[in-house]
């Protein structure tokens, strides 16, 4: 048992990789990454790389591997690291993952892999995330030089939205040889991964580099296209000759409170804030033209604890607030950001505030956004989500003095495609109908897959809707049968 | 890149381009509008499209200067080109025979309204048109607005054109006559939308108007341009521009409108140091782009 597995590149026994503590990620330090948009964390060197990547068991039923939602084989690119083979690792993830630098970043690898790690049931998991950045960032330094290609089936595939969801089935459909064009609505391709996830999460060159290396495979992009508006699902099938189409928008629609002043001057969605400072620049004002309130000194909460509200009260920090606050309703436990942004949070000195719940925003003397009046909150019995139902205690109102709150609740289905497509079957809260196993929809050649079908999600589970689109995809172009 | 192939002044700060964006021309309807970036640190603003023509793939916008953006953006000739326009954007407009249909233009307010009045007659409606401006130099369209209406007022706050006075004492007037009216539609500045409101109120004229508010992407996806209709939050991008002008909340309209005043005068009074050089420089960078990609991007 203690012994390592036939022909590994690992000569420790499994008992002392057991004793190897899992190596820390190098992070800029928080006192000073909260006056900067630089990443917080600097990525392994190639030391650590190995050094961590020797710890893993090599297990014989790698558990890890049916954890991925896109399936990568994790102890194969683990074993080329341990090896000195880092190019090879990276081969071996670009196989199941054509964007590895930005999953090994954004990825919830505690739920998915490193949960499913043995070595996590014995104490600290595999850091099987942050190996998978330091192998896509290595082959980015050193240059990419393989770049897959298939012979031309001569068939045509739309893919709507160039989010996760959208590239991932881009990345697998093009290497069997269709035509891919990915159509989007901003001016800049990525989705989610370029108006909400923040520089210092995810700078934007790395997607800028994903996307390089997608052209390189052959991918076209449109830019500019609204689906539903610009052009129809039906136009794209029956005017421009695609043989099929992948709806990938994401879940779109910001939800707000419903609560009374959320029209207020300084009242924003996390949606918005987030492009306005993402996607716009809007906090390198003047220098860029789309300008945001200045918060500067000011005090500002975000309403929310999933990672977008995360993302949303840690720019602020950045942007020089004085308070940035964490207003929850249910307690950190239901809590759905990831641990390590929760983590890096409190380390930049925002505050939570748990059992919090918004009732009403409060205008100041000019009209606009002045301070938040919440209720105590106390948990009940478990609603439909199975997390602990939040109930207002009575009585228990206190205002918080605010200048800018950011409502970053969830989002819902925005529903431009589905009202200009007929025949495409959308459920009770309007997210389009698809198989769970094909993504197949109500409508023949369409496929729809991602936070559009799912609601919000992760950027990993985009991704694997969008391999399982790619093929069933490819499968339908191969047989003409649905 | 959205090549300008004519751009003049039809008054004074107000310019009409026609660009060539095939998609949109091909799907434009009256009441719809655009979004376009000028360059590449540039701002995303919404616009409503004049008119579209599919065979020549072109629309038209008319562009009054107002702030930095416009000014810019008014500052392109024919052979220049606009980095992103996206579009056609919002719900068009309703078009069916409604009977007598007053159409009010305030400002450019009468570039949005054309376009709609034209369907308007198209579908068999008389169509009333009142457009008005500070003065007679700013009369936009008067030509085209009369060609598809029954009649055409002009007004003038200075009388130096038309009917002294402003668009809503016109419309006044034919209330007050007894003049049969089976809809109202007002673009233009907020305060005229919300006069326009008040007065077919009491006598349940059924009345529409345009809504501008401040825009990102225009898709529903931020919620930036919610407006408050009958007490419930609606996307002016998505679920308008249109809407039924006596559910219109116009105070909290306008009052999101100023958010950004400041940083807008600020952007404004940047620009006009060094007007010449700004103008430059973003067609430098238009000039660019359009070279590393062939015109694609």
């Amino acid at each position: 048992m203690s012994q390592p597995p036939a022909g590994s590149a690992n000569p420790l026994p499994l008992r002392d990789r057991m004793k190897i503590p899992r190596q820390a990620m190098p992070e800029q330090p928080a006192q000073d990454r909260v006056f900067n948009f630089f990443e917080v964390n600097r990525g392994y060197s190639e030391e650590l790389a190995q050094q961590e990547a020797r710890r893993c068991l090599e297990c014989a039923k790698p558990t890890c591997m049916d954890n991925c939602p896109v399936g990568v084989n994790v102890r194969e690119f683990v074993q080329s690291i341990v090896a000195g083979d880092f190019r090879g690792a990276a081969a071996v993830i670009r196989q199941d993952n054509v964007l590895p630098a930005i999953t090994g970043r954004v990825c919830p690898q505690e739920d998915h892999c490193e949960a499913a790690c043995k070595l996590h049931k014995k104490g600290e998991s595999l850091g099987i995330g942050y190996l998978e950045r330091f192998v896509a960032d290595y082959e980015q330094r050193m240059g990419i030089r393989h770049v897959p290609t298939a012979p031309p089936t001569g068939r045509k595939v739309a893919i709507v939205g160039s989010g996760p969801a959208g590239l991932s089935a881009a990345g697998d459909l093009v290497q069997k040889g269709h035509l891919v064009c990915v159509f989007e609505a901003l001016h800049e391709l990525g989705g989610v991964l370029v108006y909400g996830i923040p520089e210092f999460r995810l700078p934007k060159q790395i997607i800028r580099e994903q996307l390089d290396y997608m052209r390189a495979m052959g991918v076209e992009f449109e830019t500019d296209v609204v689906v539903g508006r610009t052009v129809t699902i039906d136009e794209l099938i029956e005017e421009e000759g695609y043989d099929a189409v992948f709806v990938a928008t994401g879940a779109g629609s910001p939800l707000f409170l419903g609560i009374p002043g959320e029209h207020l001057n300084g009242v924003y969605s996390a949606n918005e804030f987030l492009t306005r400072i993402n996607l716009m620049h809007a906090w390198q004002f003047p220098a860029y033209d789309q300008p945001m309130m200045d918060l500067h000194a000011k005090d500002v909460a975000v309403i929310g604890g999933g990672n977008t509200a995360l993302d949303a009260i840690r720019s602020v920090l950045r942007l020089g607030a004085r308070k940035a606050y964490v207003l929850y309703r249910r307690s950190e436990a239901e809590m759905p950001a990831r641990a390590e942004e929760v983590k890096h949070a409190r380390q930049e000195g925002i505050e939570f505030h748990m059992l919090t719940g918004p009732v009403e925003f409060l205008p100041d003397e000019k009209g606009w956004l002045g301070a938040v009046r919440c209720v105590r909150m106390a948990l009940g019995e478990p609603d439909a989500s199975g997390r602990r139902r939040p109930q207002p205690v009575a009585g228990s109102e206190f205002d918080v003095p605010l200048s800018v709150a950011v409502i970053a609740v969830g989002t819902s289905a925005n529903p431009v495609i589905q009202s200009t497509t007929p025949g495409l079957d959308t459920d009770r809260r309007g997210y389009i109908v698809a198989d769970p196993a094909t993504q197949r929809t109500s409508r023949r050649g369409v496929f729809a897959g991602g936070d559009i079908v799912t609601g919000s999600a992760t950027v990993i589970l985009a991704m694997g809707a969008g391999r399982r689109a790619a093929r069933s995809i490819h499968e339908y172009l191969s047989t003409g049968s649905w | 890149m959205f090549p300008i192939l004519e751009a003049r002044f039809i008054a004074p700060g107000i310019r009409r381009f026609i660009i060539q964006a095939p998609r949109i021309a091909r799907k434009q309807q009256p009441g719809q509008f655009v979004i376009l970036r000028l360059y590449e640190h540039g701002e995303r603003i919404p616009l409503t499209i004049e008119s579209s023509d599919p065979a020549k793939e072109t629309i038209s916008i008319v562009v009054l200067s107002v702030g930095k953006t416009t000014r810019l953006l008014n500052s392109l000739q024919a052979g220049d080109a606009i980095l992103d326009v996206v579009g056609p954007l919002g719900k068009p407009s309703e078009i069916r025979n409604f009977g007598t249909v007053v159409v009010i233009g305030g400002g450019v307010g009468a570039a949005m309204a054309f376009p709609t009045a034209a369907a308007l007659k198209r579908a068999g409606n008389t169509v009333i048109s009142i457009i008005g401006a500070r003065s007679g130099e700013l009369v936009i369209l008067e030509r085209e607005l009369s060609a598809v209406s029954d009649a055409l007022t002009v007004t003038t706050d200075d009388g130096s054109y038309g009917e002294r006075g402003l668009v809503t004492d016109k419309l006044r007037q034919l209330i007050n006559q007894g003049a049969h009216i089976d809809l109202v539609l007002a673009v233009g500045p907020i305060p005229m939308m919300k006069a326009v409101a008040d007065l077919t109120r009491a006598p349940r004229i059924p009345t529409i108007v345009s809504l501008n508010p401040i825009m990102i992407d225009g898709t529903g996806m931020c919620g930036g341009c919610r407006v408050l209709v009958d007490g419930k939050s609606k996307f002016a991008c998505v679920d308008g521009p249109e809407f039924d002008a006596h559910q219109v909340d116009f105070d909290v309209l306008l009052q999101r409108n100023s958010m950004y005043r400041g940083p807008e005068r600020e952007s404004l009074a940047e620009f006009e140091c060094h007007p010449q050089a700004q103008i430059e420089s973003m067609r430098a960078a238009s000039a660019k782009v359009c070279v590393l990609t062939g015109g694609r991007r």
